[in-house]
């Protein structure tokens, strides 16, 4: 028989309240790894939608993420040409709010040439961009439907197609638009001071500028190669995939990294404490038992198994109910919230070790225990 | 009854036992030698605090007495020091206790009380489970097997207990105030019952006891006063 479990069965009630309340730690811990992983994979989402393999940028920037690049417009058919490089395409990016709806949405506004990379791949619904004027592809998580007309700038721009999960960094849902559409909002949209200054013929700026141009390589090309025959163009800089994605990771996700890693270093450190204090608990309310134990023959084995095995199940059980609770409320969260498999392995097994290590404490003062006070004469 | 023949299971010689020091020190037992013989029913008597339950911890290897020596079923288990590392195993095997308050395990059922210490034993499961039952027959609370303790009542799991004591055929039974908790004419079926195991599996009780209504049901009495065993150690009726 198995004295462990017999005597949660007693206590069932109470073990289940127990494990609740622990579970809703472990789900506040998987909500924040949850959380990290969506941090990372939307910071990086806008960098892989478009599938190239060389980002060209201004000349002593690391952009269109990190910082801003400005570039002709005219970039593209240079690149186009180079050596190894099969498609280009010239892509801009800025935020914008719109008033829709009743409500202020802060879109990320992409432009794209259509039928060139920076074009939006895997629509969930509608279609592509035909018309190359007033359409727009909207992310799933801007509350945007098919046939919505959205007010940008000075016109109206159609919802005629859906991706999902491509937000920028800060979290606000994408909007694809045609590349000339966009140009013309990044000049509608800018700060009424610098349009004045173009008003007033300070220096043109030309409409016709992009913010990087992406290029697909030939598969037998070395990226990095291309990458630096690009570098040698004076007014152009350029990274690879590769490079973008570190760089992304590096400014964007590190800062949250400690943040959250931090974080969670102190809601495990309260879980190990309050398991302990748990388990330290429901011994000390067994002492007399214990003693009863010890006193009829039982092994130091016998003993250090009950409460061993009582404090393993209330991390499983706690693990369970906190696993099932943040797969039931993730879809919830305000962003993305992913949990991977081998995340919620790894709390397994540090909930294993802080069981055991925090069954230390019971399992001392059950050993101590003498086996007479179980007399109580 | 004379002692006779009768096999010896429980002797102490010069059992002492002291707590504290200095100022604070109480002698607890003071050279204490009895023997009790297999099939003997004996008590402890003296007023509180005249080292009953020391001595009974003691021949029950709960409490490591100061110097002194005590066998128990013919194997000398303490020579101014214990000689076996296993005590635990040696209570399992040789010894049943009974308490005061019951002591049962809140979260097993009667039966598995009992079947507990024979599994601990090394009885298989249902051979344990068997035995359980049986021995709660012969208590008569067999009707009782399968309610948790909290559900008994002070008789039923005081028999519970006896059971559980009672379950590895162990031949020294101490028992500190057993029928404190109960009413006479319960104290007075248990005192039976304790006196026909004692016969029937050739052991011997030794009970810690103030219950005067009880003291016609033992073979022999030992008085103890201020740790010391008083001569007037006398046979009751
Ligand atoms: N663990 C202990 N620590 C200190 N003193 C003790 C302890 N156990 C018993 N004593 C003392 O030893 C004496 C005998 O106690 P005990 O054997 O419990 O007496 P009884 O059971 O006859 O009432 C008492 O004076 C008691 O205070
Ligand atoms: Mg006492």
């Amino acid at each position: 028989m198995n004295l462990a479990w017999r005597d949660v069965r007693h206590n069932l009630f109470r073990f289940l309240l127990t494990c609740l309340g622990l579970s809703l730690l472990m789900a506040v811990v998987l909500s924040m790894i949850g959380i990290y992983n969506g941090l990372v994979i939307d910071a990086l989402t806008i960098v892989r939608a478009p599938a190239a393999d060389v980002w060209v940028v201004e000349s002593g920037t690391q952009g269109p993420f990190a910082e801003a690049s400005r570039i002709p417009g005219d970039t593209r058919a240079s690149i186009a040409r180079l050596h190894g490089v099969t498609e280009a395409g010239s892509v801009t990016y800025q935020t914008a709010e719109v008033d829709f709806a009743g409500r202020t949405h802060r879109l990320y506004l992409v432009g794209f040439e259509p039928g060139r990379p920076g074009a939006p791949l895997a629509l969930v619904a509608g279609r592509p961009i035909g018309r190359s004027h007033h359409e727009i592809i909207a992310d799933s998580g801007a509350g945007l439907a098919l046939g919505d007309r959205v007010p940008l700038g000075r016109d109206r721009f159609e919802v005629v197609g859906l991706v999902e999960n491509q937000v920028n960094s800060g979290g606000d849902p994408a909007i694809y638009l045609p590349l000339r559409d966009a140009q013309i909002l990044q000049f509608e949209l800018a700060p009424p001071a610098a349009r004045v200054q173009t008003a007033r013929g300070a220096p043109p700026q030309s409409e016709n500028t992009v913010n990087a141009v992406l290029a697909r390589l030939d598969p037998n090309v070395a990226p990095d190669a291309v990458a630096a025959t690009i570098r040698q163009w004076k007014h152009l800089s350029a990274l690879t995939q590769a490079d973008q994605e570190l760089l992304l990771t590096r400014s964007v996700v590190d800062r949250a990294r400690r943040q959250i890693g931090l974080f969670m270093g102190i809601l495990l450190t309260v879980s190990a404490v309050v398991i302990a204090l748990i388990i330290y608990t429901m011994t000390m309310e067994k002492l007399r038992e214990i003693a009863t134990l010890k006193l009829i023959g039982a092994p130091d084995r016998t003993i250090v198994g009950l409460i061993v095995q009582q404090a393993l199940a209330l991390g499983a059980v706690g693990w369970v109910f906190g696993l099932a609770l943040v797969l039931l409320i993730k879809d919830y969260f305000p962003r993305r919230v992913v949990l991977e498999p081998v995340n919620a392995l790894a709390l397994a097994a540090i909930i294993v070790i802080v069981c055991i290590a925090a069954s230390g404490l019971g399992v001392r003062a059950a050993l101590k225990v003498d086996p007479a006070t179980a007399l109580g004469s | 009854m004379g002692q006779g023949a009768r096999e010896t299971l429980v002797e102490t010689a010069a059992i002492s036992k002291h707590f504290g020091e200095g100022e604070t020190r109480v002698d607890a037992l003071r050279e204490v030698s009895l023997t009790v013989g297999a099939g003997e029913v004996v008590a402890l008597l003296g007023p509180s605090g005249s080292g009953k339950t020391t001595l009974l911890n003691v021949i029950g290897c709960i409490l490591e007495p100061d110097g002194g020596r005590l066998r128990l079923d013919g194997e000398t288990v303490y020579d101014d020091r214990w000689l076996r590392q296993d005590l635990r195993r040696l209570r399992l095997d040789k010894i049943g206790f009974i308490f005061q308050f019951h002591n049962l395990l809140p979260f097993l059922d009667a039966t598995d009380n009992v079947a507990l210490v024979l599994r601990l034993a090394g009885r298989e499961r249902t051979a344990a489970r068997g035995r359980a039952t049986e021995l709660l027959d012969y208590l008569e609370v067999g009707n009782r097997k399968d309610s948790m303790p909290a559900n008994l009542s002070g008789g039923e799991a005081q028999r519970v207990a006896i059971a559980r004591a009672l379950a590895n055929s162990p031949r020294i039974i101490l028992a500190d105030e057993p029928t404190a908790a109960l009413d006479s004419r319960r104290a007075g079926i248990v005192m039976d019952l304790l006196r026909k195991l004692a016969a029937e599996q050739d052991a011997c009780i030794i009970a810690v006891t103030h219950d005067e209504k009880i003291y016609d049901r033992f073979d022999r009495i030992f008085h103890l006063r201020d740790g010391r065993l008083e001569p007037r150690e006398g046979a009751s009726t």
